[in-house]
């Protein structure tokens, strides 16, 4: 049994914390997150409303909790395809190389080169913009490169150790050795793979809606508001505050999760 | 490892900093706020010059009849008259011309123009300019002609110095209002770099992306304007337009939004005027279920313009019950935002009627770089929200906007804001016509192609204009959009300057802005 570390025990704590308070603000808000008044607009933080109001009078904290589900909802998905499609390419370049190896990596390296915001802008304009599935596959299909590049690793060197060979000689399938036999010993690069790569969706998820392609409104989205408190940050710096606090507390604790779980794969080996 | 801790470290750090510099700012707040009394130091003699911001560049070619920009329009104003201009009020004046005549079979416009008006290079206005300036805008061996209303002009002849004839193919109440048109010295080939114009302001330099440099013309024929010098800067980010501002770098900027202008701080005042634009939730008529009057009218009755104007606009903004805005009072009738009250259980027992007893769903398509228009969305999908109707927000690139919603009508509902492309009521209302190219809405009704056609045959103003007010009642009786408002267009103006007019188009008239004594 593998000892818990302290990076690995604070991220559980505060992801698991975060994950609670998303998960009631599915069913219960404060306040209902779309409804306007014009008595309480852009009012401070209070007992009221605890991370104040909205230009349209809506309550920021109701908001944060909506908003805070639908960006961890597209990080996951985000981080979903582009793990499983990432590690499927890793692993059949990893596993067999030759000319499939090179024309996949290289593929890759293409995909790589383009700066990842860019290139789900332009996935997006292909698109169309406007739908939330579309944020999900235009993040997902750019972050496929670095799942790619560290599953190849671990299959490559793991392929001819010996109890690989094994299994071989004892007739498994091709398929059988990838997935029963080599993906779990890739866990180890994998699960740190994941958590940095959910930080990278949430940041990106935040800048796309920031930069006018995320979510549309009134829906709720972390980085959707955070561009729209831009605007009037010298009158209701709050409205920032609120919404940068839960971004920066979503990353943090995945943040330390993966630091553990990276640490202790450090510890085994 | 270490690197990705720094960097979790640095984020909250960052945090910090950002809590620290707002309280920092609170405390700086207010002793700013007690120094009011060294007020004194800022009414110190200005030069009589200003500095006014601009969101964008001109177009390439300043040459007034080929530039197409609104925001080039708005600058150049101030440079280009023609044979007669508008006045703020809505009323054309004679400018080039000091008077006109029109014949009996109305087809003949006879033009004197006023002595000794000069173009900016020093020479004096001609009928030949005149003729030269009107011909070039007509002509149609290039295709289409500079101004399209120009292709029912069959002859400009100078009948002597001072006197130039216009015969048109048809009789047109509206054909003066295009007479607008820069009037340009004929043997003058550099308008596109150094333009030359008749206006209060001559035109001395340009800095392509930064800014355009305007003087007073000391031997302007009207009244002169008060400003020596006028420097137009661009800046095209909008937190940079705000640091400007409260630096002293520009001293004047319109179409602030009302968030923009709630922050301006103590040395400015907010003048407001109205952006001209028809704002409504513009429904295709075509389409299920807004085929259906009762469908309609449930939708005005669900909506509340006051409510949208003080949510979103901080109660800036005009409600408007037709398409018609307020600058252009000839037409407009304050009556017809009123027709539909809110009034939701009349919006339900509409819909009940209609065969919606629960409401429905529906897609607002709004261009994405309309701040405004999004907002107003914004809050019609919580209002439509109570009649049972669930609309949903899709946003647009305005390219995708043009193309879709405009040119192919493809499309449920939009939010956006139509403008008139001049002065008169056909620009507004000749859309909803059953067979215009630009019915976006694919209006259909043939009592309004009736008096349509009824008021362009007409050639009394009384009774055309009886009739476009007839028009505009169709329009909101057949609830044929859910009309909003006509936005509100604010500038922030530094203390001291005063003068400002606003007018029923898209113009900032300089002439009349001075500081005060």
């Amino acid at each position: 049994m593998k000892r818990m570390n302290g990076y690995l025990k604070a991220g559980l704590v505060l992801t698991g914390l975060l994950a609670a308070v998303i998960v009631l603000g599915y069913f219960w808000t404060p306040y209902d997150p779309t409804a306007m008044a014009v008595g309480p607009k852009l009012d401070a933080p209070s007992l009221a409303h605890l991370m104040g109001t909205d230009n349209f009078g809506r309550d920021i904290f109701s908001r944060v909790l909506k908003g805070a589900g639908t960006t961890f909802a597209i990080a996951v998905s985000t981080v979903a395809i582009g793990a499983v499609c990432g590690t499927a390419v890793g692993a059949v370049t990893g596993y067999f190389g030759g000319a499939a190896d090179e024309i996949l990596m290289r593929l890759n390296d293409a995909l790589t080169a383009f700066p990842s915001i860019l290139l789900a802008l332009v996935i997006i304009s292909i698109l169309g913009p406007g739908k939330k599935y579309n944020v999900v596959l235009a993040l997902g299909l750019v972050f496929i490169p670095s799942f790619a590049r560290v599953t190849r690793t671990a299959f490559a060197a793991l392929r001819d150790v010996n109890y690989v060979k094994s299994v071989r000689l004892m007739g498994a399938s091709r398929a059988r050795i990838l997935v029963v036999h080599i993906l779990p010993n890739t866990m180890s690069v994998l699960l740190p793979a994941l958590t940095i790569g959910f930080n990278n969706a949430v940041l990106a998820e935040a800048s796309m809606s920031y930069l006018g392609i995320g979510a549309t409104p009134p829906d709720a989205s972390l980085g959707y508001m955070l561009s729209e408190a831009q605007g009037m940050f010298t009158m209701a710096p709050w409205y920032a505050l609120g919404t940068g606090l839960m971004i920066v507390l979503l990353v943090f604790g995945v943040g330390l999760i993966g630091e553990g779980l990276q640490r202790r794969g450090n510890e085994v080996a | 490892m270490k690197k990705k801790l720094l960097a979790l470290l640095l984020l909250v750090s960052l945090l910090g900093a950002v809590l620290s510099g707002c309280g920092d700012g609170s405390t700086d707040r207010a002793p700013e706020d007690g120094q009011n009394d060294t007020g004194s130091t800022e009414a110190a003699p200005h030069a009589n010059e200003i500095t006014v911001g601009i969101a964008q560049d001109l177009d390439e070619s300043l040459d007034p009849h080929i530039a197409v920009a609104a925001g080039t329009k708005e600058v150049m104003f101030n440079v280009f008259e023609g044979l007669v201009k508008p006045t703020s009020t809505g009323d054309l004046i004679p400018a080039v011309a000091e008077d006109y005549t029109v014949s009996e079979d109305r087809r003949t416009y006879t033009f004197t123009l006023r002595e000794g008006v000069k173009f900016h290079n020093g020479d004096t206005v001609t009928a030949e300019d005149v003729v030269y300036s009107i011909t070039r805008c007509a002509d149609t061996s290039e295709g289409a002609p500079l101004v399209e209303a120009f292709s029912v002009i069959q002859a400009v002849e100078a009948i002597d110095a001072r006197t130039v004839a216009i015969t048109i193919s048809e009789p047109s109440n509206e054909f003066i209002s295009y007479l607008t048109t820069a009037i340009l010295p004929a043997d003058y080939d550099r308008q596109d770099t150094a333009p030359v114009g008749t206006g209060p302001f001559r035109f001395v330099s340009r800095t392509a992306q930064d800014n355009i440099v305007l003087e007073r013309f000391d031997e302007y024929w009207g009244t002169p304007a008060y400003l020596d010098k006028v420097t137009y800067k661009i800046i095209e980010n909008a937190d940079s337009i705000m640091m400007s501002l409260q630096s002293g770098a520009i001293d004047l900027f319109a179409h602030l939004t009302s968030t923009q202008a709630a922050q301006l701080g103590s040395n400015f005042h907010v003048a407001e005027g109205t952006m001209n634009l028809v704002q409504a939730l513009y429904l295709n008529n075509a389409e299920k279920p807004f085929d259906d009057v009762r469908v309609r009218q449930a939708l005005c009755y669900a909506v509340d313009k006051q409510g949208i104007i003080d949510l979103a606009f901080d109660g800036y903004g005009s409600p408007i019950g037709s398409s018609m805005y307020p600058a252009f009072s000839k037409y407009f009738e304050e009556d017809l935002a009123n027709y539909y009250t809110r009034d939701v259980e009349k919006a339900k027992s509409l819909l009940a009627e209609a065969g919606y007893p629960d409401g429905f769903a529906m897609t607002i398509t709004v261009p994405s770089n309309y701040q405004p228009h999004i907002e107003t969305a914004e809050v019609l999908v919580e209002q439509l929200k109570e009649i049972g109707v669930t609309a949903k927000i899709e946003l647009v690139e305005w390219g995708t906007w043009l193309s879709d919603v405009y040119a192919g009508r493809q499309y449920q509902s939009t939010v956006v804001g139509v403008d008139a492309s001049n002065m008169t009521a056909r620009a507004l209302l000749e859309r909803f016509s059953s067979t215009a190219g630009n019915n976006f809405i694919n209006y259909n009704n043939a009592e309004y192609d009736a008096l349509f056609a009824q008021a362009l045959a007409s050639y009394d103003d009384a009774e055309q204009t009886a009739l476009y007010k007839q028009m505009l009642e169709n329009l909101t009786a057949n609830a044929a959009n859910v009309y909003i408002q006509d936005l509100a267009d604010l500038v922030a103006v530094r203390n001291g300057l005063e003068g400002l007019n606003f007018y029923p188009i898209y113009v900032l008239d300089l002439s009349t802005v001075r500081w005060a004594e």
